[in-house]
């Protein structure tokens, strides 16, 4: 139970404290809506193109809306030395991190759902498996955010976090199958496509809302979920490495 | 390493017991070797300048840092491979406020409460308990950023506290605060103590660890060098009588004039205007000032000087225990 009441706490902390601030949530609004209407104006068609616009959107929305503070719910607080009161709570450093990351998840899924909203009065989305939707959308926030972790707890600065995760943020967009698919990207770029877990994200996401995904589901899933093990467990690695050194 | 120790506390399990317990940061050594145990209800001081491994010390029996080499037992508990294992025992006091700027007071307090899993309204009652008891009850709903230094410290050494923890570490806890904050966070620490809470003090302020401490360990580059009981540790200063003379106009050189005609004093020159004798035997002060004046000098005061441990902790480590000092207070240090 004492775990439990921790990891509720740290949540709701970092919930308040961060992602329910005014700024953010005119983030997590604005940008998924400035990214439908960007995609949608570039497409130059009408309202059917929206749910080929759609699973792109929704997946850089929630790749945004998951490492954006994570530089800030971490590394600022690893900088202020605040996290080090975390560190020394009697919780494990799994349940720990997990806390400090359910509010990005949390986020990053609400993020996928904007787009969602506004698609579902202006086309037609009744062929959508929104069970798969809906669980894609979960995975790809988890991997996200894991990765932001990883960047977080990679580096000291927040610059230095920032800077990373748009290193690593906008190659990913242009590589995952979003503005091209991946089979017309140059050869030698497909296997670098295929390293990256928005990839699989985006290809799941095409498979349920257009039937048009180009990898098996199962496959999908279980790359994603690999990424959500490797991400955290590497991000612990590295917090036991760096900062109980 | 053998550290000379004349009183033992065998007849009660150690809170925290220490045995080979070694740190590097690359080619620097911060602790080297340290064998020492704090009992039960012991109040124990760690004393030493800055860098001298304090906060080095603290960080690895509290599972911030990981030791190169040692073994930690907290409460019986082998923290040395699971640092986790004894964290729900302690509180622990940083050397630096560290709280959630963005949290009041009282949030903050409420917060720390619910990292040691404390239901809600436990932990908000025992988060008003303690905004009275440092009188932060009217800053209790302001934000933390906006607190005064001493404010700040003291709603840290609270946070350290929310959980009633049986073995409290304490780093620095009045460091560049003013004075009355100071002495009441000194008198919060003498409750605490005697209320039976086990405290392992680190500090430079020789006076704090003096008045508070049972026992004290002094650490000097990351080596500690003597632990004793505070009236051992002066022990062998009060048999020596000390006088601080001073004059008019500045007195250099002194020292060799004194000790030439009075063969059985010692004397140093610790200021400009004055100069301290020291002896195994009682000073007579007449024929010494009469000597002086015969020297064409003005005596303005003479006055005997209380044994204290800052002579004791000077003849230790060789170190000007006021230099020490200063060092701390300079801004941006951390030991």
């Amino acid at each position: 139970m004492t775990r439990w009441i921790a990891f509720w706490n740290i949540l709701l902390k970092d919930m308040r404290s961060y992602y329910l601030k005014p700024p953010n949530i005119s983030w997590g609004l604005i940008f998924p809506l400035a990214w439908t209407a960007m995609f949608f104006i570039r497409s130059g068609s009408g309202l059917e193109s929206i749910p080929m616009l759609l699973p792109g959107v929704m997946a850089v929305s929630v790749l945004f809306g998951t490492t954006s503070l994570l530089a800030v719910t971490v590394t600022f607080e690893k900088k202020g030395r605040s996290f080090e009161r975390l560190l020394l709570a009697p919780i494990s450093l799994e349940m720990l991190m997990l806390a400090k990351t359910t509010g990005a998840i949390l986020f990053g899924v609400i993020n996928a759902f904007v787009p969602v909203l506004i698609a579902v009065f202006v086309a037609d989305l009744r062929g959508v498996a929104w069970g798969t939707v809906v669980s894609a959308v979960a995975l790809i926030a988890v991997s996200s955010t894991f990765l932001g972790l990883f960047v977080a707890v990679s580096v000291s600065e927040v610059f230095e976090a920032q800077t990373f995760s748009n290193f690593i943020r906008f190659p990913m967009i242009f590589l995952c199958g979003l503005f091209f698919p991946v089979e017309r990207l140059p050869v030698w770029l497909q296997p670098l496509s295929h390293a990256l877990p928005l990839t699989y994200g985006v290809d799941l996401l095409h498979g349920a809302i257009r039937r048009a995904g180009r990898m098996p589901p199962a496959l999908d899933f279980g790359v994603l979920a690999a990424f959500c093990v490797i991400l955290f467990a590497a991000s612990l690695r590295n917090i036991r490495r760096r900062w109980i050194a | 390493m053998t550290v000379p120790e004349t009183e033992t506390r065998e007849e009660s399990r150690p809170a925290i017991a220490v045995e080979g317990l070694a740190k590097s940061f690359g080619d620097v050594t911060a602790v080297a070797s340290a064998t020492f145990a704090v009992s039960e209800s012991e109040l124990f001081g760690f004393l030493g300048p800055n860098g001298a491994g304090k906060t080095t010390t603290i960080n690895m029996l509290t599972g911030l840092a990981r030791p190169d080499a040692g073994r930690i037992r907290i409460a019986g508990i082998d923290c040395s491979r699971n640092p986790k294992a004894a964290q729900h025992l302690v509180g622990v006091v940083p050397d630096e406020s560290n709280l959630y700027p963005e949290l009041t007071g009282f949030e903050n307090l409420c917060f720390c409460a619910s990292l040691h899993g404390m239901r809600k309204e436990p932990r908000r009652t025992r988060a008003r308990e303690l905004l009275a008891m440092f009188d932060l009850e009217e800053a209790a709903n302001r934000k933390f950023a906006g607190y005064s230094k001493g404010m700040k410290r003291k709603l840290t050494i609270a946070a350290g506290i929310i959980h009633c923890p049986p073995i409290l570490f304490l780093d620095e806890p009045t460091t560049g605060i003013d004075v009355a904050s100071a002495r009441q966070i000194r008198q919060l620490i003498a409750d605490l103590h005697r209320n039976g809470t086990t405290i392992f003090l680190t500090t430079h302020y020789i006076e704090e660890a003096e008045r508070l401490c049972d026992r004290i360990a002094f650490i000097v580059s990351g080596r500690v060098v003597h632990i004793d009981t505070v009236p051992n540790l002066i022990q062998p200063v009060r048999e020596r009588h000390t006088m601080q003379i001073a004059f008019s106009k500045p007195a250099a050189g002194l020292g060799e004039k004194i000790t030439g005609a009075f063969p059985d004093l010692d004397c140093s020159e610790p200021a400009g205007n004055a100069i301290r004798v020291e002896s195994a035997e009682p000073i007579r002060v007449g024929p010494l000032v009469r000597f002086l004046e015969d020297l064409g000098l003005e005596v303005m005061e003479a006055r005997r000087l209380r044994p204290s441990l800052e002579d004791v902790f000077i003849r230790i480590t060789g170190l000007d225990a006021a230099l020490m000092r200063k060092e701390k207070e300079k801004p941006g240090d951390a030991s």
